[in-house]
């Protein structure tokens, strides 16, 4: 089909490589990165973006977006992007990271990037659950919520309760942009993106830690459709995971998108 | 430059700066901390990054973030610290990125104290991070060859793309001593074709990883680092040599054991004791070769160490048994006085061992009685 | 009038994962058992007509794998000046 290039609504952003993504069928991962690509285009930031990629289901993120990356430790992401951003101040630097390498392990990295007021953005993927080693709990996962490592369901009693990592950073000095957004519906989608935009814009302004916590899917390990994934989102984890602005300093509530 | 007293934790971190460091990020530590406290005031006043980290986790990350960048970057700490960098110097192994760590030594294991020791040589030369990678030791004697070896180890791990640790114990790293520091280097930053700083719209993207999914690429890489290996052996080895022409006797010690050794050895010359001392600089590579060469010459080696025996392993590696080999250590962040070894000297000197004993086990029974 | 559309679906991204078909409002995708992309997923398509081009397909697809396109209904004529 010929097509005028002036009929195109939408294509695939030309921040992505032309690698199709190892994630399973319908898994929201996608969407994120996709969401990432979109906006580090419409900035015209691409160039001169280096991305940090974790341990969990996003480790290979690097094959996916056209910039240069590294690889991190697991949790470490937020502490070799400082490494990264402290040398090349001008560079656009961001951290893709899931619940388990953030808010397990990485809590320490993350928790003092954050009070540095680092000024990276931090793309943090919630979906209750480590996803690449086979779906165990991580400290997402919701109270009952059965998983590979919790398989009677968690019992908070032996297992703890729930973080809620947005809410937690929302209450530090250096944090410019925490925001909790969801991938569920193309409303959330778009409100998402919106997120994602303004935190590049508050680290391209240099206006301090920018982090969007983005509600995401795991069909694969919940055992579910995409489709009921989508659901599960919405009628069991907003209730417990409340999307919102936790934190938008000033400075940045000016920036018009 | 002319002499000045300097601190060795302070001298270090100023002969850093000079080499050209662009990034330092440390956390508190003794007998370390001089140096953290000392860039914390210098980095910011060059307009150079700086941070006091969470932990030595995110030191090391950080220093892997910077490193990846192509920027002269390190950390320090001591041993407890060091323990924990371990995860990141495995990854910027594996990452083939430069990066410099000194250790300054203290008394293990676990919380141990902050005596200064050389617990951490096996830890540094034989392995600590997890997988296969060979990595550049130095160890120091005094603040001038501290000085010294710190601006060669940003050479080093460049040309290699390889870590490069600075080893000494506490008592280098405490210690005042005349110095003389290098002029200035301004900071150059090298365009390496690897660095991952961002195309720029003028290049391809690159990639900065450890993993190897494939155990065919993770073997070739394993390879290439061994490859380059080779080349650090063949060009890299220094050690020091004090009176060894004549020497019957050969001490082989590093750092300050190295230094109370040369102290034992100038008294027992004086008492007629045909005694020399090789003392590693390069800890690894190993001076394989000098060593294999001496026991053509020795009758008995004596090693050490402020360790139970940690590098008298190697040491007895490259002897293999050709020559009788003993040891005297100081474990646990004890300091030997030279009258001590000078006393191994004479032993050995008066009634040579048969070399049927294990070295260290012979140390273990005198160690055993004596305290 | 509703606009009118069309969308490409990629063989090379499209894993079947029918976000998209739940997502369409104009219920006008399905999966094409009838064919299987050469990673073995029958791939989403458009079965009728009445796609308006909104682009929530593209919106919800976690794999980047759709195009969008609208016909053009207001013809720009030139203008002289």
């Amino acid at each position: 089909m010929t097509t005028p290039a002036n009929n195109l609504v939408y294509e695939r952003p030309e921040a992505f490589t032309e690698t199709p993504t190892h994630y399973c069928p319908g898994c929201t991962h996608g969407v994120a990165h996709r969401l990432v690509a979109e906006v580090l285009e419409e900035m015209n930031i691409t160039d001169k973006t280096i991305g940090v990629a974790p341990v969990g289901c996003a480790v290979f993120a690097y094959n996916y977006f056209d910039v240069d990356f590294v690889e991190a430790p697991h949790g470490r992401a937020p502490a070799m992007a400082t490494g990264v951003k402290r040398v090349l101040p001008d560079r656009v630097v961001f951290t893709y990271q899931g619940d388990g390498d953030l808010a397990s392990i990485g809590m320490g990295e993350i928790v003092h990037a954050a009070a540095r007021g680092e000024n990276l953005t931090v793309i943090f993927i919630n979906n209750a659950n480590f996803g690449m080693t086979g779906g165990q709990m991580a400290p997402t996962t919701l109270p009952g919520m059965k998983t590979s490592s919790s398989q009677n369901g968690r019992d908070v009693e032996t297992q703890g309760y729930p973080i809620k990592v947005s809410e937690m950073l929302s209450t530090l000095e250096g944090v410019g942009y925490c925001v909790r957004r969801s991938l569920h519906d193309p409303k959330n989608i778009r409100l998402a993106k919106k997120a994602i935009r303004t935190a590049f814009e508050t680290q391209v302004r240099g206006l301090g830690f920018s982090m969007v916590e983005l509600l995401s899917t795991c069909p694969t390990n919940w055992g579910m459709t995409p489709v009921n994934s989508l659901k599960f989102v919405e009628e069991h984890m907003i209730p417990a995971y409340p999307l919102g602005d936790y934190k938008i300093s000033d400075a940045i509530k000016q920036i018009k998108i | 430059m002319p002499k000045e007293l300097w601190k060795g934790n302070e001298a270090i971190a100023e002969a850093a700066v000079r080499a050209g460091l662009e990034a330092y990020f440390g956390y508190p530590i003794t007998p370390q901390t001089e140096v953290l406290e000392y860039l914390s005031r210098r980095m910011p006043e060059l307009g150079r990054a700086f941070v006091q980290a969470e932990s030595e986790l995110g030191a090391v990350n950080m220093v892997y973030g910077a490193a990846c960048t192509g920027v002269r970057v390190m950390s320090s700490s001591s041993s407890p610290g060091v323990s924990l960098m371990m995860e990141g110097l495995s990854y910027i192994a594996g990452t083939e990125v430069p990066a410099v760590l000194v250790n300054v030594m203290r008394g293990g294991p676990g919380l141990g104290n902050i005596a200064p020791a050389q617990s951490d040589y096996n830890q540094a030369v034989h392995g600590g991070g997890h997988g296969d990678y060979p990595r550049i030791v130095l160890a120091p004697a005094s603040v001038q060859e501290a000085i010294d070896l710190t601006v060669l180890s940003f050479d080093l791990a460049e040309k290699y793309r390889m870590i490069t640790m600075l080893i000494l114990d506490g008592a280098i790293g405490q210690m005042m001593e005349p110095a003389e520091m290098p002029e200035m280097k301004p900071v150059h930053r090298q365009d390496f074709d690897w660095a991952t700083n961002a195309t720029m719209g003028k290049r391809e993207r690159r990639l900065l990883t450890s993993i190897y999914l494939n155990p065919l690429d993770e073997e070739q890489t394993n390879l290439r680092l061994l490859n380059r290996w080779k080349e650090v052996q063949a060009n890299e080895v220094r050690y020091k040599e004090y009176f060894i022409d004549d020497a019957e006797i050969v001490i082989v010690g590093f750092g300050t054991a190295g230094r109370v050794a040369l102290s034992a050895v100038r008294t027992a010359r004086e008492q007629g004791i045909k005694v020399g001392l090789l003392r590693p600089i390069t800890v690894s590579p190993f001076p394989t070769e000098r060593l294999s060469q001496l026991t053509g010459q020795a009758r008995a080696f004596l090693v050490t160490e402020m360790n139970m025996g940690q590098m008298l392993d190697d040491v007895q590696l490259t002897v293999r048994g050709r020559v009788p080999v003993e040891f005297y250590g100081r474990p646990g962040g004890v300091v030997p006085f030279p009258d001590e070894i000078l006393n191994e000297i004479k032993r050995i000197n008066s009634a040579p061992t048969a070399g049927h004993t294990d070295a260290r086990d012979a140390w273990l029974t005198r160690m055993t009685a004596q305290v | 009038m509703a606009a009118k559309g069309w969308i490409e679906v990629s063989d090379t991204y499209c894993k079947g994962c029918e976000l998209c078909i739940s997502a369409c409002p104009q219920d006008v995708m399905e999966l094409n058992m009838s064919r299987l992309t050469p990673k073995g997923y029958h791939p989403a398509h458009t079965f009728k007509d009445g796609c308006t081009g909104c682009a929530i397909c593209a919106v919800v697809c976690p794999d980047a794998a759709i195009t969008v396109y609208r016909e053009i209904t207001k013809v720009n004529t030139p203008v002289t000046a």
